[in-house]
């Protein structure tokens, strides 16, 4: 580790050319977590920057507030000297900043030419009336400054990706007229569904774009970003760690950056992990995902947590919603205790003794509405049934038993679950699969995202007593250090592939930057 | 092993770091939904008695419970389709087919059939069929509920008017000529079979897994999937639950009006559907329930009752309704409001 490398921030000097875009200082706190501690950062005209930081570092907080769709609690950001405040993406537009969104954000059913004056349409329509002559002539006038040949006629939803994102540059650069500026556009990982030749396509634009704009690159690739940016800054744990100058980092550097010193403690309770044992329960042969996951193969034994480490898009979570039936997928074999697992619907994967708790918890992990005991006794009903009939004592006691045993801080087990804070309702949609005596494999994806310090730790503990008791765990998690920590091996995935697989025995775990290098 | 699982020792660092109690009430949301309605009925109550003399007397309160009986048949079956999140708009044509099926099959003025008690089985059983079929429809062919259930209520409409025929079927049957006059301490038993089928609705509600797992569908579909909740098949049971009251409904009426017609049950779809809202079952499922639809019932009867009480034109009457239904959306749903950010 390189102690001294954490206080190379500073951004205050001034250096040619006023910058267009001066962040300074944003914090954000959300319910539980801090998203956003302290950023700092400036583009200046004409610049390609560069953004880079693990899950969870705050980069896509940071975006949204560049686009008013999130409010920062303190700070500023300053557009070309001004302070601005902005809400919503058409404020933000309007002063001459664009996003290139990672999930698009164009309408399919609509032409380009739609799609790139939407909400901006100006003297293309008059008194209500489209004018598609001027509309399409406007478009025309984005596409050409991207030198882009795709017609301002087709309808969005036939072009691929690659166009696709072309286009919301081109919707972006359309802001140059409105606001006589040259715009800010923000490019949230824009590589990350590109194969390689359109990538070379994209950076060429990007060159491109430097002439008439200044550019914000958001990447996990660090060598995608050393290639294309100016500069590059660090964000870890909500803050600005380093600004860097691509000449004078590597890769490596970059990666220490990103991770910061290790600060794994106690709280994962490592001398609890127990070696795995011997017992194979589960092994996977050439799983496959259609387009996401390529031929996978690990086997995970009784007792052993298995972390599966990952960017967005390497596949992971898909891996994992297959192996509970929630996705479809192909395979040479999958295996449970050497018999063979079929697993076509979360039902059978329930039945085969598999629990699954989702990463979007208010989503898919519970029914906010829904009481605490009603919660937990969801996927196992016919245990407090008689015949027909629900025994809601029964239920009721069950519930009570739990919100003991996990400690899970409700006023009553009727109370509705939305009303408990996100620790206390991670608990109980964990005691949902807990209650089956018979539980063997729980998959467990991003467990702790937005639990504050003390829930993760019951979160971990909790993980260390089932594999005490046999229980085998996939894991995902929000940061590298709690993967590592908590995990026998670690599993590392890379665009729909098992890239390499890593033990991690109490005691001499691997580093997360070990990890790292086979993730980006 | 299990009992012996998870003899947690107490997280060191997690007692002090953790969240504050949570607070007993419940939010101001769930109160509003959960008592809103009984509020406004009782101000309903009290308004209608000071502006009309005849509204707090005991045969205008007869009156009205047996007004609502049939109302409040439909609304309990209807509420399991809204709890799931989708919505049945085949009441008129489920009741049409019910209302002729046991005109016909009972004693009557066109033919010689006389199944008596059995009729009126079959008649729920025809309702329950169509139920069924709309359910089916919908899970199986992933096709939206309003529309599966509006084209099976113009199917129903059109069996109904062939077996009509042009000559209208009159009930020659004294027994279930006695289920909508003949009373039983001062009400009718129509109004007795209302009680009982709510109180079956509040049984299923709470008691069976598809009243537990009408309310999850409707409140996180993602999550019941994920739960191994058989979804469809649940989903296509509420449906016939709902099917069978809305065949019960149509033999309701049929006895009241004494012979099987076509338009058994005009406007009882917008009226269920206004009790139910009203009522704070709300539309995008997940809350609400047998108890609340009732309540729903009972505004709407008392407000219809009220109204001719203290005067008002049964041409208005349609559009108070309407205002209504519109002011109560907007109150039960206005603290979601933030949480409805796209609505189609």
């Amino acid at each position: 580790m390189n102690p001294d490398i954490d206080t190379t921030v500073d951004t205050a000097q001034p250096q040619g050319a006023p910058p267009v875009l001066a962040v300074r200082d944003l914090r954000k706190r959300f319910a539980e977590t801090t998203a956003l501690d302290g950023v700092t950062f400036e583009v200046r005209p004409h610049e390609v920057v560069g953004l880079i930081g693990e899950n969870g570092a705050g980069k896509s907080t940071l975006l949204k507030m560049l686009v008013g769709l999130a409010q920062p609690d303190s700070g500023t950001i300053e557009l070309r000297g001004e302070r601005i405040k902005m809400r919503g993406i058409a404020q933000a537009g309007a002063a001459g900043i664009g996003m290139v969104f990672q999930e698009q954000s164009l309408i399919p059913n609509l032409t380009v030419a739609e799609n790139i004056l939407l909400g901006a349409e100006g003297p293309a329509v008059v008194g209500g009336l489209y004018r598609w002559r001027e509309l399409r002539r406007r478009a025309q006038v984005q596409l050409d400054k991207i030198g882009s040949e795709i017609s301002v006629d087709a309808v969005t939803e036939s072009l691929s990706f690659a166009d696709r994102q072309l286009v919301e540059v081109a919707k972006v650069l359309a802001t140059e007229e409105r606001t006589n500026a040259e715009p800010v556009v923000l490019l949230d990982e824009p590589t990350s569904v590109l194969d390689r030749d359109e990538t070379e396509v994209l950076f060429a634009q990007i060159e491109r774009l430097r002439t008439r704009a200044s550019v914000v690159f958001v990447s996990h690739r660090l060598d995608e970003v050393l290639r294309v940016s100016d500069r590059v800054y660090v964000l870890r744990n909500g803050r600005t760690v380093a600004e860097c100058v691509p000449g004078d980092v590597d890769e490596a550097t970059l990666r220490k950056l990103m991770i910061g010193r290790d600060l794994a403690g106690s709280h994962y309770d490592e001398e609890r992990q127990l070696p795995a044992r011997e017992a194979v329960r589960l092994a996977v042969r050439g799983l496959t995902v259609k387009g996401v996951c390529d031929s996978i193969d690990f086997d995970l034994h009784e007792g052993e947590v298995v972390g599966i480490a990952g960017v967005q898009g390497s596949g992971r979570e898909e891996l994992c919603r297959s192996l509970f039936g929630a996705l479809s997928s192909r395979s040479e074999s999958v295996t449970m205790h050497g018999r063979p697992l079929k697993v076509r619907s979360p039902r059978a994967a329930i039945a085969s003794d598999i629990g699954y708790v989702p990463a979007e918890r208010r989503r898919e992990g519970m029914v906010g509405s829904m009481s605490v005991a009603e919660n937990i006794t969801l996927p196992h009903i016919s245990e407090v049934c008689a015949g027909p009939l629900l025994q809601r004592r029964k239920e009721r006691a069950l519930a009570d038993e739990w919100i003991e045993r996990l400690r899970i801080r409700t006023p009553s087990a009727s109370a509705p679950l939305g009303s408990l804070s996100g620790g206390n309702q991670q608990k109980a949609v964990l005691a949902r699969w807990l209650v089956s005596d018979s539980l063997r494999l729980l998959i467990l994806d991003h467990p702790t995202r937005g639990l504050d310090v003390g829930a993760k730790t019951e979160v971990y503990q909790l993980i260390r007593d089932l594999t005490a008791d046999g229980v085998s765990v996939l894991l995902m998690a929000d940061s590298l250090e709690e993967l590592i920590a908590m995990s026998h091996r670690v599993l590392v995935m890379k665009d729909g592939r098992v890239t390499e697989i890593i033990d991690a025995p109490a005691g001499a775990k691997p580093t997360p930057l070990r990890v790292l290098e086979g993730m980006v | 092993m299990a009992p012996a699982r998870l003899g947690l020792a107490p997280p060191e660092t997690g007692r002090a770091a953790g969240s504050p109690r949570p607070s007993r009430r419940p939010d101001r949301a769930t109160i509003l939904a959960d008592f809103g309605p009984l509020g406004a009925l009782v101000l309903l109550c009290i308004l209608f008695a000071f502006l009309s003399p005849q509204f707090a007397t005991w045969g205008n309160v007869r009156n009205v419970l047996d007004s609502a009986s049939v109302l409040a048949v439909i609304a309990v079956g209807l509420t399991f389709v809204l709890l799931l999140g989708a919505i049945d708009l085949s009441i008129e044509g489920v009741m049409a087919t019910a209302a002729l099926s046991v005109a016909l099959l009972v004693a009557n003025s066109r033919n010689d059939l006389d199944f008596g008690f059995m009729g009126v089985l079959a008649a729920v059983a025809i309702g329950a069929g169509f139920g069924l079929a709309s359910g089916l429809l919908s899970t199986g062919l992933k096709i939206p509920s309003f529309m599966t259930t509006l084209g099976m209520s113009a199917i129903g409409i059109g069996i109904a008017t062939v077996l009509f025929g042009g000559v209208q079927p009159a009930l020659r049957s004294p027994e279930l000529a006695e289920w909508a006059s003949g009373q039983w301490f001062g009400l009718t038993r129509l109004t007795y079979v209302a009680v009982a089928v709510v109180l079956i609705g509040l049984l299923v509600q709470r008691y069976t897994r598809l009243g537990r797992y009408a309310r999850a569908i409707g409140g996180a579909e993602e999550l019941a999937l994920l739960s191994g909740i058989p979804v469809r098949r649940y989903k296509t049971l509420a449906f016939t639950f709902a099917g069978a009251t809305y065949g019960l409904a149509g033999v309701m009426v049929t006895t009241q009006l004494g012979s099987g017609i076509v338009q058994a049950g005009v406007g009882q779809n917008f009226a269920a559907i206004t009790a139910a809202v009203v009522g704070g079952t709300l539309l995008s499922g997940g809350r609400g329930g047998v108890l609340h639809s009732i309540v729903g019932v009972l505004i709407v009867t008392v407000l219809v009752n009220g109204l001719v009480l203290i005067g008002v034109s049964p041409y208005v009457q349609g559009a108070v309704q309407g205002v209504i239904v519109v002011a109560a959306v907007v109150i039960t749903a206005w603290p979601l409001r933030k949480r409805l950010r796209v609505v189609k």
